[in-house]
């Protein structure tokens, strides 16, 4: 932790603190700090920084939050620590680093996790997104029986070797910054360190849009307009990868970016649906099949492309 | 003799895994050392979540020299012959050759001998076959090596070798190899936290106690026993009783490499909870004991956790955090449970519906209609009401739709009993919910409340028939749906509460009740009867009981009644163990080896009465005699099932057989005579079948 730091940018008081001290640590290593993806998606690892930029042969080190939306885990404001919306602190480094556990254990100490008094664990978790078509392994890692982050070496993504591998990092910042903290409820959190009239809370933020969200999504939201959105995105993703091929050669591909994002689309489209539970068991595989064959056929596409690798 | 010292460090190595790999990397090397040549003393494997370590004592410095012989051409072969046999041999000319000579003529002996290497050499080949080819269940790739073909394959990266080969009195060496850019040398790390700093090792004993010093407890079965008698201390201290807890020993065990035991509460609210959900929460999700309170006959309000670390605040941070998450996971678990309680189980059943059991055999909502259709039918046949089975096998899997259970799996049927209990269903029904789950496996307690033992037998019946009808037998190791235990199962329920059922007729009607079509419903019932006395058989093989009579009970036909087929296998087992038994076997066996030789000289059999008439000597009056009022004795004793009674009188054949034997010879000259000893050899034969088949038991 830096001790210069005025009261009010520390982690330990502001959620906002929390978060630089954060992106200041992994900058620090040499990783690139991204804004979020400006789109809606259910984790940070469907960010294109991730998603693509882990295929292929070029080093890559990159940091970002990105909001995930979790339609389905939207408790209208009430449930202490779930929320359909919250935030990932994602790293991502190509080649994995021989260090990666020590730096993860140095990003805990800048954030006020102090290894000799926390018990910091590596429990055995093998990562896997059958809508990417990816699977990697690592753990969950705990601080003091909590997970607080998960820690993946990922092997495979959109179906293809990951190669070199890359080392990928999520961080839970709500439920992190609530154990710094010291508060039970998420709404609780201290979002930029003031006190008094000036302090504002997590729920000033966010207690309202997740009221309005859940009710959004479990009721009202329009599952015409959402299957016709599916549809819609499924088939403009297909269209941008069979346009993007230079002179339609399958060497050099041109459009990957913009195919992917339809790929993201229909992610989360599919999930408000599932939230809005109109999609059956045996439908709901189904769905996850073909958002995997876009993803799947965005990562041939990305391989093909200049960062992607492609000479 | 020199030992061998090796140790791989790692990134954390799931828990489940460290067993297994140990005995895997100590059979590996051991096994290689000894095809190599290297007959070892000893060895020992030991794994912790960052390294796997093996030591081996008393490996010979060499390997033996091997001379093998080489057979070459013959004498006078083409000289392409020779060149080839010179070349493979390594000979310089004939004259270092043997000639010898056997029946196809004199061919050329070359004697090759292989001085043996030394064993630190042989290590060094071998060490690294044997870490890029280990066995993990899953294994992954890392960092910069990853980006060619053939990267090391590791559970988790790989850091550092230590591999040492040496006397106890000398310094050891290094066994020099590498794998994907790893040295092996004599350095390794301590405890992640408390002592990460590199220590420099010589062989087992120093490595060892090093890495106490360096907090790390190498031997898991040394960090379980820490942990057990600290947990047990620190639960009596407080005046509790810690409920043990072997497979989260195991796995807590491979979480650390220095076990610090620590004792954490939670409110007593929470306790209102059913103790199994508590226990279930703070095990599954936090990896922690519970403690019970003798006094109250129920869990106490704490917890116990083992840290990784001794940390500078006594634990005291360690202790609150978790605090802090067992309160938020059992207030979720309290809530789950409160929510489970506002509905009635049978309010949850349409949802079934919508949920495919298999795709072959419909949805669960069919699947309960056919169990309670067939636990009313199984009802009068255990003594149990009718309308309480079918209402229990109504309500039985309610619960897999509740939130406890959907979060904690392995509380199935538990859930159930509470939630029906809670909403006022008799407790027989109740018990059924839980207990129609039983028997789970050999060790699994078999219910008795008829009730819970009808449902149970619908239930796993149901089961059996349903994936006999769509060929989904268990082959081999495969048994995805569990039915060898099913089977089982159903053995335990009906020996165990001596239930009389006949199990074609019940797998006849279950296989009525299902909608699939199947193309052998004929052969059905059968083919699972012969399952069933083959789990029998198992079954009775690990008991160390005889399991080759169930066969010769089997072979006699229309055996489907499991209890008496028990029953008859038992007696026929007591009545083998007594000399009387033996003997009567030997002489059934002598009876029915003559008679098949005799059958296939004359192309016939010895079917029918023999004719008293043409008895000349007393033996063979006797015996037949015997045969008489033996025959309907064990009959009748079979009738009224008494097996006991029908094995004592078989016994009673014993001395006229054996006299028979001895005095009569059966192939006598006169034609009739010997067609007429045949027969009533071949009476002995049939009188014994009233109890077995006794062709079918081994010697």
């Amino acid at each position: 932790m830096d001790a210069s730091l005025p009261a009010h940018m520390r982690p330990e008081r502001s959620f906002q603190g929390f978060i630089l001290a954060l992106q200041r640590f992994w900058a620090e290593q040499g990783c690139v700090i991204l804004q979020p993806y400006d789109m809606e998606m259910g984790a940070g690892t469907f960010h294109p920084a991730t998603t693509l930029r882990a295929l292929g042969p070029k080093p890559w080190n990159a940091a970002y939050v990105q909001p995930s939306r979790r339609p389905k885990d939207g408790r209208y404001g009430e449930n202490p620590n779930r929320m359909q919306h919250y935030y990932q602190f994602q790293v991502i480094m190509k080649p994995s680093p021989p260090n990666l556990q020590e730096l993860y254990l140095k990003s805990l100490a800048a954030i006020g996790i102090d290894s000799a008094v926390h018990d910091i664990r590596f429990v055995e978790d093998d990562w896997e997104s059958p809508t990417l078509g990816a699977w990697g392994l690592g753990w969950e890692c705990w601080c003091d029986g909590m997970e607080v982050s998960q820690f993946t070496y990922f092997q495979q993504v959109a179906g293809f070797e990951c190669a070199p591998v890359a080392g990928e990092l999520t961080y839970g910042l709500e439920r992190l910054a609530m154990y710094v903290q010291g508060v039970d409820r998420v709404y609780d959190l201290n979002f930029n360190g003031r006190e008094g009239d000036a302090k504002v809370t997590y729920g000033d933020v966010f207690l309202q849009a997740e009221q309005e969200y859940s009710r959004h999504n479990f009721e009202h939201a329009d599952t015409a307009m959402l299957f016709e959105q599916f549809k819609m995105a499924e088939a403009a993703c297909r269209k941008y990868l069979d346009a993007g091929w230079r002179e339609g050669n399958r060497r050099e591909h041109l459009m990957a970016l913009p195919a992917y994002d339809q790929c993201i689309k229909a992610s989360h489209v599919f999930n408000l649906l599932d939230a809005r539970g109109v999609i059956s068991v045996t439908e709901r595989q189904s769905y996850i099949l073909r958002v995997r064959e876009l993803a799947k056929a965005c990562g041939e596409a990305w391989i093909h492309t200049e960062a992607g690798g492609a000479a | 003799m020199p030992d061998l010292l090796l140790e791989l460090f790692s990134e954390e190595i799931p828990a489940r895994m460290q067993g297994k790999a140990a005995d895997d990397l100590r059979r590996m090397v051991t096994d290689k050392l000894v095809a190599e040549g290297l007959v070892y003393e000893g060895a020992k494997a030991f794994a912790t979540p960052r390294r796997l370590a093996l030591t081996v004592h008393g490996i010979p410095a060499r390997q033996p020299d091997l001379k093998t012989e080489r057979r070459g051409p013959k004498v006078g072969a083409p000289d392409a012959a020779v060149q080839g046999f010179l070349k493979a041999t390594g000979l310089r000319s004939l004259d270092e050759a043997k000639i010898q000579r056997d029946p196809k003529g004199d061919f050329y002996i070359g004697l090759i001998e292989k001085p043996g290497r030394d064993a630190i050499d042989v290590l060094a080949e071998i060490l690294p076959v044997i870490i890029r080819t280990f066995p993990w269940p899953k294994s992954m790739r890392w960092g910069a090596r990853s980006g060619k073909p053939g990267s090391l394959n590791w559970v988790r990266p790989l850091h550092a070798i230590t591999a040492t080969f040496g006397l106890e009195t000398e310094e050891p060496d290094v066994v020099k190899f590498e794998v994907d850019g790893i040295e092996a040398g004599q350095t390794t790390y301590g405890h992640r936290f408390l002592a990460p700093a590199a220590i420099s090792v010589r062989r087992f004993e120093d490595y060892e106690a090093k890495l106490l010093d360096a907090k790390v407890v190498l031997d898991p079965e040394r960090r379980k026993d820490a942990i057990l008698t600290d947990a047990k201390q620190l639960a009596f201290a407080q005046g509790f009783e810690l409920i043990e807890d072997q497979n989260l020993l195991d796995e807590v065990a491979g979480l650390v490499e220095w076990p610090v035991v620590l004792m954490g509460s939670f409110e007593q609210e929470f306790l209102a909870t059913p103790g199994e959900v508590i226990r279930a929460t703070i095990r599954n999700n936090q990896k922690c004991f519970v403690v019970s309170d003798p006094k109250a006959g129920k869990l106490a309000n704490k917890f116990i956790l083992v840290a990784n670390i001794e940390a500078t605040d006594g634990g005291a941070t360690i202790i609150a955090g978790n605090e802090r998450v067992i309160r938020a996971r059992l207030s979720d678990a309290k809530f789950f449970y409160e929510t489970d309680l506002k509905t009635k189980l049978e309010d949850r059943l349409p949802k079934f519906d919508q949920i495919v059991f298999h795709e072959k055999l419909g949805t669960q909502a069919e699947r309960i209609k056919r169990i309670e259709r067939l636990a009313a039918e199984i009802a009068p046949l255990v003594g149990a009401d009718v309308a309480k089975a079918t209402r229990a096998a109504h309500l039985a899997k309610a619960d897999l739709l509740t939130e406890v259970v959907g979060e904690f799996p392995e509380v199935q049927g538990l859930m159930g009993k509470y939630y029906a209990l809670a909403q006022g269903e008799d407790a027989s029904v109740a018990a059924a919910c839980e207990e129609h789950y039983k028997p789970q496996g050999p060790a699994d307690r078999v219910p008795t409340d008829p009730v819970s033992v009808a449902v149970a037998l619908a239930d796993k019946l149901d089961t059996l028939v349903g994936f006999w009808a769509i060929d989904e037998k268990p082959t081999g190791s495969k048994d995805p749906y569990a039915l060898r235990r099913a089977a089982l199962g159903v053995i335990r329920l009906i020996a165990e509460n001596t239930l009389r059922l006949s199990l074609m007729k019940v797998a006849v009607s279950a296989l009525a009740g299902l909608s699939v079509k199947t193309a052998d419903a004929q052969k059905l019932p059968s083919d699972l009867l012969a399952f069933f006395a083959d789990r029998l058989k198992v079954q009775l093989r690990e008991q160390g009981a005889r399991h080759d009579l169930v066969d010769a009970v089997f072979a006699l036909g229309g055996q489907d009644d499991l209890l008496m087929i028990v029953r008859r296998v038992e007696a026929l087992g007591k009545f083998l163990d007594s000399d009387d038994g033996k003997n009567l076997l030997a002489g059934t066996k002598r009876a029915s080896n003559i008679l098949s030789i005799e059958e296939k000289k004359d192309k016939r059999t010895f079917d029918g009465a023999p004719d008293a008439a043409l008895y000349s000597l007393a033996e063979e009056k006797a015996l037949a005699k015997a045969i008489g009022e033996v025959k309907a004795e064990a009959s009748a004793a079979v009738a009224r099932e008494d097996f006991a009674a029908a094995m004592s009188a078989m016994a009673r054949l014993r001395p006229p057989v054996d006299a028979f034997f001895d005095k009569v010879r059966v192939n006598d000259d006169d034609a009739k005579v010997r067609e007429n000893r045949l027969k009533l050899l071949n009476e002995i034969r049939s009188a014994t079948r009233a109890v077995a088949d006794f062709s079918k038991i081994q010697d």
